[in-house]
């Protein structure tokens, strides 16, 4: 069954609904970066949580106006009058007080969610049983999604990447230096004004999908993912954007067979998924990446200190590097060097040797900063180079 | 202030000043920035000398860096006019190059060496103009002024203080101004940068370039820059090293905390 609903066999209606939230979490996912790395991923919380007092409102008024209150265009249009609003109390607290961002964003968060909930349960008791779709906008509920749904989810997607690469290097540059954007004549409050606007478009057209609860996970998981597995602000939104994608494919499609779950949590609970594996498993930045260096680094180290204590005569203490140098052969178990380790011990000094005169000459600077007290010269210079660097050792210290 | 610096002003003396702001490469007037109700700065004129190296010091505090910010609108000041070669700033932005202070940033960002770079090529480039490889080109070029062009594809958090100075330095020689206003670019760097920095200022001042920096080492001030501003909030005095750079201007600015051990007298004329 979730096979099918993976391989797109659950008919029209699921297969259209799972690549509008796959289109979605692409869009999330590539929008987020931005606002991850411009710091701001909170006000993007603000923002979907200040949608819930427009969708109940916007509901009322249709009701009022005789017309269908579950009609989607409404709500979300609703739903993107009250978060602008949300998004201006944000700015104009931050403006015109000494609040915080964080404090204005927890007060406007709260606020304006207590405000929706109110409204949502007045429409409740308002028209028994006509509001039934207004909670599905808390946490994502694509069981009832119809083709004109997802085409606005497939429009608005695209509408957000074409805006995305359009204004990605004003959006690079605000993020990593707004001060020299500035002084180079992009107007930072455009770009953030832009950068909130396709937020606010991804957040409301996502409410359907992922709930306004969770629509900030799929901004940011994406982008904290991506971050993992690359040093370049490129990778790091092509990345984000295939996490992104990946997690709203999978989510709707679990969601396709299991009805009765809300969307939302499943395609975070898959994003979650990939940023647990990235965080785990990436080789640069990732957990057992980092331990897995520091125990090789740390024994190198002891195996470096201990050959340096030979060939300088002096008594190893530490009981790690002798067994250590003892289990390499290097040594007896009394401490005394083999003829390996003595070997060994001459060419650690020599090596050292070298790498002192290269970090004290600063015509070696690229080379110098390779210096771990461990990486064998060899390793960075070229043989000229090396013979350069030897032709100034005045006394060798060889034992 | 001292009653010395009021005299009368005469009509040519206005219209000196008036034709020397003109030609200057930046020059403010009347800018106030405050923060709140203390002003950071209060009514500083200043015209930079087109072809020389301007030091701005001051005491901690005295709105050094708020001054460039300023002067470029990276802060929005209370009131002023900045003037770039006699036109409004606005218009004549390409000709100005920044470099901020490198705590400014955080350089964990996912960036490389040549990307920063090439960010000082944005503004040529648009926003869909193709990278192409006479930008590489100039981007490398900008890393090689300043000895960096074995660290281009490094991640920048790998860097040390100082060569993340180099880098900014070089986003700013890749945009090829006119005018470079640095904010403290020797603040936090190894000995070697600050020579090969200095080096690449005194290099673009000799090309006929004008450079305006903060400066927090009143010893090297004589050594480094033609002309000097003190600012303590206001001007307190500006103009060459050899006239202004004084025990008595230097007291008035720092006011008691300057002792005399931070400044050679040899190397100050007065």
């Amino acid at each position: 069954m979730l096979g099918d609903a993976l391989l797109l066999q659950l008919g029209y209606n699921a297969t259209l609904v799972t690549v509008g939230a796959a289109l979605l979490g692409v869009a999330a996912g590539v929008a987020g970066t931005f606002l991850f790395l411009r710091k701001r991923a909170l006000v993007g919380d603000a923002i979907s949580h200040a949608t819930l007092p427009g969708v109940g409102l916007a509901f009322v008024l249709m009701v009022a106006l005789g017309g269908d209150g579950r009609w989607l265009p409404g709500l979300l249009l609703g739903a993107a009058v009250s978060a602008a609003i949300g998004l201006l109390c944000v700015q104009g607290l931050t403006r015109a007080t000494r609040l915080g961002e964080d404090a204005a964003i927890g007060a406007v968060l709260s606020v304006f969610f207590g405000f929706g909930i109110v409204i949502l349960t007045v429409v409740q008791t308002m028209t028994a049983g006509q509001q039934a779709g207004l909670e599905g906008f808390l946490l994502g509920s694509t069981a009832g999604m119809l083709r004109s749904d997802a085409i606005l989810l497939a429009v608005s997607a695209a509408v957000v990447l074409a805006l995305v690469l359009v204004l990605r290097r004003p959006l690079e540059l605000a993020a990593f230096d707004p001060g020299y954007a500035e002084a180079t004549g992009w107007s930072l409050g455009r770009i953030d004004l832009v950068m909130m606007g396709i937020v606010l478009v991804v957040t409301v057209v996502g409410l359907k999908v992922v709930g306004l609860i969770l629509i900030v996970a799929l901004l940011i998981v994406p982008a904290v993912t991506a971050r993992f597995w690359t040093d370049r602000t490129g990778h790091v939104v092509i990345i984000a954007g295939a996490v992104g994608g990946v997690s709203g494919y999978v989510g709707a499609a679990i969601s396709a067979v299991a009805p009765a779950l809300p969307t939302g949590p499943i395609v975070v609970l898959v994003g979650f998924l990939l940023f647990l594996v990235s965080l785990l498993f990436s080789p640069g930045r990732g957990v057992l990446a980092s331990l897995l260096m520091h125990h090789r680094y740390q024994r190198r180290v002891h195996m470096r200190q201990g050959l340096l204590a030979l060939a300088q005569g002096q008594p190893i203490f530490e009981a790690l590097t002798r067994r250590l140098m003892h289990r390499a052969g290097l040594i007896l178990p009394d401490g005394v060097a083999t003829q390996a380790g003595q070997a060994a011990a001459s060419k650690a000094l020599l090596d050292e040797t070298r790498w002192s005169l290269v970090r004290a000459d600063t015509s070696f600077a690229a080379a110098a900063t390779r210096y771990d007290g461990l990486t064998p010269i060899e390793d960075v210079l070229t043989p000229d180079q090396l013979r350069d660097v030897d032709g100034r050792i005045t006394a060798p210290k060889v034992v | 202030m001292s009653l010395q610096n009021i005299h009368l002003v005469t009509d040519e003396a206005v219209a000196q000043a008036e034709a020397e702001r003109t030609a200057s490469p930046l020059a403010v007037r009347n800018l106030t920035v405050s923060y709140g109700q203390t002003p950071a700065i209060f009514s500083v004129d200043l015209t930079v000398r087109a072809g020389a190296m301007t030091a701005i010091v001051g005491p901690n505090g005295a709105g050094k860096s708020t001054l460039l910010k300023a002067a470029l609108d990276v802060i929005k000041p209370l009131a002023g006019t900045v003037t770039v070669f006699g036109e409004p700033l606005a218009a004549m932005r390409d000709r100005i190059a920044y470099v901020p202070q490198r705590a400014s940033v955080d350089w964990d960002f996912p960036t490389r060496v040549i990307d920063v770079v090439l960010m000082g090529l944005y503004r040529q480039l648009g926003l869909l103009g193709r990278v192409r490889s006479k930008h590489r080109a100039a981007a490398m070029g900008a890393l090689d002024r300043v000895g960096m062009t074995d660290f281009a594809t490094r991640q920048i958090g790998q860097l040390s203080g100082g060569q993340q100075q180099r880098v900014f330095l070089a986003r700013a020689l890749a945009q090829d101004a006119d005018v470079y206003v640095l904010d403290e670019p020797f603040a936090g760097v190894d000995a070697a940068t600050e020579r090969a920095i200095i080096a690449v200022l005194k290099d673009l001042r000799d090309t006929g370039r004008t450079v305006l920096a903060v400066h927090h080492d009143l010893a090297t001030v004589p050594d480094y820059f033609d002309d000097v501003v003190l600012l303590n909030t206001q001007v307190i005095a500006a103009g060459p090293v050899d006239d202004v750079f004084t025990e008595d201007n230097l007291q008035a600015a720092y006011g008691g905390r300057l002792t005399t051990a931070r400044v050679d007298p040899e190397s100050v004329a007065g």
